[in-house]
């Protein structure tokens, strides 16, 4: 092992690292799509008459939240096959990380639903509209704006949260870099240019969310 | 439970209101806001309902419009009832479907105007017809701009809400409850968020709905002066209940309870 | 084996785990609290000796995931000549990474003290750093208080991770358990019920009580 930074296994690294990246970006992709709709159903369950349902709904919630996303991602990879259920790491993996953020995602459009007065639901009734068109037509183009900016900032948390999914084995960055260290005994070329892959994504990343949260806001007439 | 068995299915007969609230009581716990209340209201009639803050007169428009469940009585709009609907030859509450249907012969302006912010002034007017009666957007545009050339707002269709005065915005909100083609419409305070110099630009509307228009309008407000020039029949709500009602200058110029005097002179005093 | 049984066997585990939990949990948040200060207060600095560190050390943090700076800290750091005991690392990295989204905090509730107070404090001849100490960051800390409640959460969750340097907290416990026994839905089961407890009924209410306590304190109850 030695500090000085070797650019021959630097190169020879990169393509497994980036290929891998690849799947760190497949990895937050599904998980975010996952969270986004189960989050949906969770902030509507939330609204729902039935008092039991959204207790029962806003305590899972805060049990998602306070929770270690790493346990439960071992929880689901692991009681499984207890119980004769095996799944492979990247489906336990999707599932916990899609979880996961579901209840934070669901906390966000909970607030962007607040957020729209409740005259808005009340012209709707006096124009004699459904629910389906109430939250299509004039509460989600609404609540959508004010709830850009979380749904922003939890992309990019679930991006980083992906290397987590290294601990079950799913092939993202991380567990790449990991495999790369014991294979070649050198740990700083590779655990340096994942943080380095991590900088060149989530940055960018982030300026395009306020970007586009600037745009949708311009497009809905909204200042 | 109430004994449903008194209020008929339907009103007939040749002098069918246009609304009829019979018995109506609305409570919050124990606070009692409006007590087993009767108000007729004729087709084509302009009603105007006032009386201090806290005494139920817009909770009787809220009803009306279904945003308020109501805890006794039973409301008819057009001769059927709306907050019920006939089961086995008797009342039972309405369902989601029933609501629907009798609701769609009212209208409501607010207070707060309530347009909705993501589309512009056409938009908001052409939403309900497009979306709820299913007109042709070539139709829905057609009767909007139509409307709110009536208003005045046609040079400014293409505004959002953000883009408006308050007044603006209530005209706008008035061509688009206009725009269902209600039988009824509501007024529910519309002129009370305003600035003071452009309450004369909406009272100027509704004065030519009621001279142009036969629209039967329910309107609660604070304008004593335009509810005096406009309304067939003013009532003096207090406590939950119509303490007295009458034609504008009998009310206004001789009323009979004491109760009324006070709350005139106050208002008076106030202006 | 029920799981009373399960729990009269492994409860002495689980509460180590626990107990080193809670310790990682109060070393990380002192690290934490003490870099988000200096970074917050450094990204307001107008000399830009100061303020470059500052923004430098928030975005590296913020922009990498935890796991890669704790495995950067554990094992690429050594080679620099600097080895931490796992320990250390442990709530050094947890510490760092949090202490960058706090500094975000600071530097947000700092700027959110009106304009008036800074004026006020300027005509009373005050010095920048009594101004601060005495005036702007009193008032700024009842301000973050309530986001810190949420970082403080996301903390506590981030010492889950030492667990994958071989710290035995209480992760670490349930995954030991869970390799000798098979009992997955036990042993990480109790182990997501003890973190709930900590984090619902330990952490939350004293944040809640902070803020009161802090509130009072301001006068402003």
């Amino acid at each position: 092992m030695s500090f000085h930074w070797r650019w021959d296994f630097t190169f020879e690294i990169m393509p497994r690292l980036l290929w891998a990246t690849l799947n760190t970006l497949m990895a937050a992709g599904l998980g975010y799509a996952i969270a986004m709709v189960l989050g949906l159903g969770l902030a509507l369950a939330q609204r729902s008459r039935f008092r039991l349902l959204t207790l029962a709904v806003r305590e899972l919630v805060e049990f998602i939240r306070s929770t270690p996303l790493v346990l439960q991602i071992f929880f689901v990879f692991y009681v499984g096959p207890q119980f004769g259920i095996r799944l492979s790491p990247w489906v336990s993996g999707m599932a916990a990380i899609g979880l996961h953020y579901s209840a934070y995602l669901s906390e966000v459009y909970r607030g962007g639903l607040a957020s729209v007065p409740r005259g808005q639901w009340e012209a709707c009734i006096a124009l004699n509209m459904t629910a389906r068109q109430t939250y299509l037509r004039v509460i989600l183009p609404q609540a959508l704006p004010p709830a850009l900016a979380g749904m922003g900032n939890y992309l990019v948390g679930i991006l980083k949260d992906t290397p987590m999914l290294s601990v079950i084995g799913v092939a993202e960055l991380m567990q790449t870099a990991n495999a790369i260290g014991s294979e070649s005994y050198r740990y700083l070329e590779p655990y340096t240019l994942v943080g380095v892959i991590f900088l060149a994504i989530s940055l960018p990343v982030a300026g395009l969310v306020r970007l586009f949260e600037i745009r949708v806001r311009r497009k809905l007439g909204m200042r | 439970m109430e004994d449903m068995s008194n209020y008929p299915l339907e009103l007939t007969g040749p002098d069918v209101p246009m609304v009829r609230f019979m018995n109506v009581t609305k409570s919050y716990g124990a606070l009692v806001v409006l007590d087993k209340l009767d108000l007729d209201v004729a087709p084509g009639e302009m009603v105007t309902i006032i009386g201090p803050s806290g005494s139920g007169k817009t909770t009787v428009l809220r009803m009306l419009m279904t945003l308020e469940p109501i805890n006794g009585g039973v409301i008819y709009v057009d001769g059927q009832p709306l907050t019920h609907m006939p089961r086995g030859g008797r009342l039972v509450p309405a369902d989601a479907r029933h609501l629907r249907k009798v609701r769609a012969s009212i209208g409501m302006c607010f207070q707060q105007f309530n347009l909705f912010p993501h589309m512009t002034a056409l938009q908001n007017c052409m939403e309900g017809p497009v979306q709820v009666l299913g007109l042709s957007r070539a139709e829905a545009r057609a009767r909007s701009e139509e409307l709110l050339e009536l208003v005045g707002m046609i040079d400014k269709k293409d505004q959002h809400p953000s883009r408006l005065s308050g007044g603006q915005q209530q005209r706008v909100a008035i061509a688009r409850a206009l725009a269902m083609r209600p039988k009824v419409m509501l007024f529910d305070e519309v002129t009370s968020a305003l600035d003071p110099e452009v309450i004369g630009e909406v009272t100027a509307v509704i004065r030519k709905l009621v001279a142009e228009h036969n629209l039967t309008m329910l309107m609660v407000t604070h304008q004593m002066g335009f509810a005096r020039d406009i309304s067939d029949r003013i009532c003096f709500f207090f406590g939950g209940r119509i303490e007295e009602q009458g034609p504008p200058d009998v009310l206004f110029g001789s009323p009979r309870r004491d109760r009324t005097r006070q709350f005139l002179s106050a208002v008076k005093e106030a202006i | 084996m029920s799981y009373q049984d399960f729990l009269q066997t492994y409860a002495a585990r689980i509460l180590n785990g626990t107990a080193v939990t809670a310790a990682q949990f109060l070393f990380a948040s002192g690290v934490a609290i003490l870099a988000a200060l200096i970074a917050g207060l450094g990204k307001l600095s107008a000399n830009p000796l100061i303020r470059g560190p500052a923004v430098v050390y928030i975005e590296i943090f913020r922009g990498t995931s935890l796991l890669v700076q704790l495995y950067w800290i554990f094992f690429v750091l050594p080679l620099f000549g600097l080895t931490l005991p796992k320990f250390a690392a442990g709530f050094l990295s947890v510490g760092m990474n949090v202490g960058a989204y706090g500094a975000e905090l600071v530097r947000g509730a700092i700027q959110a003290v009106p304009r008036g107070q800074w004026e006020a404090a300027l005509a009373l001849n005050m010095t920048p750093a009594t101004r601060m100490r005495r005036v702007i960051l009193p008032q700024a800390f009842l301000l973050m208080l309530p986001p810190w409640g949420n970082l403080i959460i996301e903390l506590l969750k981030g010492t889950a991770l030492v667990s994958l340097i071989s710290v035995a907290d209480l992760m670490f416990q349930a995954k030991q358990i869970n390799a000798s026994t098979y009992l997955s839905a036990q042993s990480f089961g109790t182990a997501l019920i003890v973190y709930y407890i900590l984090a619902r009924f330990v952490v939350t209410p004293f944040m809640r009580w902070l803020e009161r306590v802090m509130a009072q304190r301001l006068g402003r109850t």
